[in-house]
């Protein structure tokens, strides 16, 4: 179970991305993040696993506070947790097989994985968790010669490999096609129903989001303004998310065909 | 479209100068520019005197390169030869081992700040000194011959390989180095699984590159008595056997046409 309390994050800069963010995610658990460009929505990701360190506040998973690791201690806390990025965040020019086995970096001293030994129930559970997100023949393969929904197949195998106790999501479906966003969110939705894996997934998508979740937080100006159902999504909620917009034409819209209105549509409504 | 407004707009568009953005001061910098370039042509001093003495001697050399003399003096050329081909590889092997570990200290994404300034201090000192400087020092402390050319060219490689595989490290793309770092790798798996794999073919084309140039610099530095095929091709020119410094010239250039062509094979290959 992850436990955030009053957590912030205020930038060098003055820019407070985060301020008194406190939830609870029980065990399987399927979050949906949703919120404008901006609202901290990466921050509060990053802030989990120590990527950003937050300036306030505790993170606690299981019965660690994640907040104040550091050194070896934050090292094993971070195996704990998967995370799956945006722009999928490969290691291009390592073979698949290389960046699915980088998962279990930090369960293996850095001798063993410069000299890519791996244990043999490392190597078996990565090839299942590959034949798992049907890329099997792929294996030895380079990573920048996949695809984008392969890439990000691979990096959702990488989380997995870690064996974590939490999965963290950055815009997963951000640069992939409306098929293959499909495919991909219900791949990571199988996956935590199977292990029990709670998960935090930060999207852009609100039809994906509440397709895909089981419960729905909704972030603004580093505040949740909604903490809730995936079917409480009313207009009045989504204007206080993201601020006035038809709300009814979008979903008209996301219902009938999902290709993206073209420019020139867009310059018509502007006369 | 156009009729509603009341002025048409208008047709004719410059860009904007980036440089000197006030019309007046940029005519005067230019002019001023010109000026001074026009004076300082005239306070150069041509003997013309001396150019016709010396385009006679110009043409000897031509001549012997039109008729190089390989044999007379092949004994002295393959001594030289073996000696600068020797100096050029030990001495690149060398700067490549000890500028890796200079170049991570140096790029500001991997290492804490004393590291990376001692680091960069180093990297600092050694491209401040010209190559002949640097040989003419070890020569006086070392002696005449080989091994202070071999030190004068790994000292040199080591600033400028250092120097340009900081800034590749520094270029790295960060997303993946956090993902790696998110699975809870060391810093040393860091390096090994996120940062070697981006900048190793730049490395490999660097130290080809940084060949190519030892063995150029292993015919100035002879000149100054570090050993090598300079100082062949000094005496030669000292006894004006122009013939004899002609053909050593052509080795030279056959010599770096070879390591050019391969080079650039090898790059495309570790791609």
């Amino acid at each position: 179970m992850l436990k955030l309390d009053k957590l912030s994050k205020t930038y060098a800069t003055g820019d407070t991305a985060l301020s008194q963010v406190s939830f609870e995610v029980p065990a399987g658990q399927v979050v949906g993040l949703i919120g404008p460009s901006g609202a901290g929505k990466s921050t509060l990701i990053r802030c989990i696993n120590r990527l950003v360190e937050p300036t306030e506040g505790t993170i606690t998973l299981g019965d660690t506070d994640l907040a104040r690791l550091q050194g070896r201690a934050l090292r094993r806390a971070r195996r704990r947790i998967g995370m799956i990025f945006q722009e999928y965040a490969l290691v291009e020019r390592l073979t698949v097989m290389e960046n699915v086995l980088s998962g279990r970096l930090g369960y293996v001293p850095a001798w063993r994985s410069f000299l890519r030994r791996y244990s043999p129930e490392d190597v078996s559970r990565a090839l299942a968790l590959l034949e798992q997100v049907g890329l099997s023949q792929h294996f030895n393969k380079r990573a920048d010669a996949l695809s984008g929904g392969q890439r990000q197949r691979v990096g959702i195998a990488r989380a997995l490999e870690q064996d974590p106790e939490l999965l963290l999501v950055d815009e997963p479906t951000a640069s992939l096609d409306p098929k293959t966003s499909r495919q991909i969110m219900r791949l990571i939705g199988t996956a935590c129903r199977e292990r029990n894996l709670p998960a935090i997934i930060n999207i852009h998508d609100v039809m994906l989001a509440q397709q895909f979740t089981d419960r729905i937080i909704g972030l603004q100006a580093g505040k949740v303004v909604y903490d809730g159902p995936p079917t409480g999504l009313t207009d009045a909620v989504l204007t206080r998310i993201y601020g006035d917009e038809d709300w009814n034409q979008m979903r008209g819209e996301e219902a009938t065909d999902e290709a993206p209105r073209t420019p020139e549509v867009d310059l018509a409504e502007g006369i | 479209m156009q009729a509603q407004h009341a002025q048409p707009f208008p047709t004719r568009w410059k860009r904007p100068p980036v440089l000197f953005t006030h019309t007046v001061w940029r005519r005067v910098i230019y002019t001023g520019a010109l000026i001074y370039l026009v004076l300082a042509m005239q306070s150069i001093e041509i003997d013309w005197q001396r150019v016709y003495m010396g385009l006679d001697r110009g043409w000897k050399f031509v001549e012997g390169f039109l008729l190089p003399d390989f044999t007379t003096r092949w004994h002295d050329i393959r001594a030289g030869l073996i000696e600068s081909l020797t100096m050029t590889l030990t001495s690149t092997v060398a700067g490549v081992l000890v500028s890796v570990p200079i170049g991570i200290g140096a790029a500001r994404n991997l290492a804490p700040a004393p590291v990376y300034l001692a680091c960069r201090g180093i990297i600092t000192l050694s491209r401040s000194f010209q190559e002949i400087i640097i040989a003419i020092l070890l020569v006086a402390m070392f002696g005449f011959g080989p091994f202070a050319g071999f030190l004068t060219l790994a000292f040199a490689s080591i600033g400028f390989l250092s120097k340009l595989l900081a800034e590749d490290i520094e270029a790295c793309d960060g997303s993946q180095i956090e993902a790696i770092r998110a699975t809870g790798a060391s810093w040393w798996q860091v390096v090994n699984y996120a940062v070697q794999p981006q900048v190793m073919p730049r490395l490999v084309g660097l130290s080809l590159y940084r060949l190519d140039i030892n063995f150029r610099e292993s015919a100035v530095i002879g000149i100054v008595g570090a050993g090598g095929i300079g100082a062949t091709l000094n005496t030669a020119i000292d006894r004006y056997e122009y013939d004899s410094a002609g053909a050593i010239l052509i080795i030279i250039i056959a010599i770096v046409l070879v390591v050019e062509y391969s080079s650039s094979y090898i790059r495309r290959w570790v791609q």
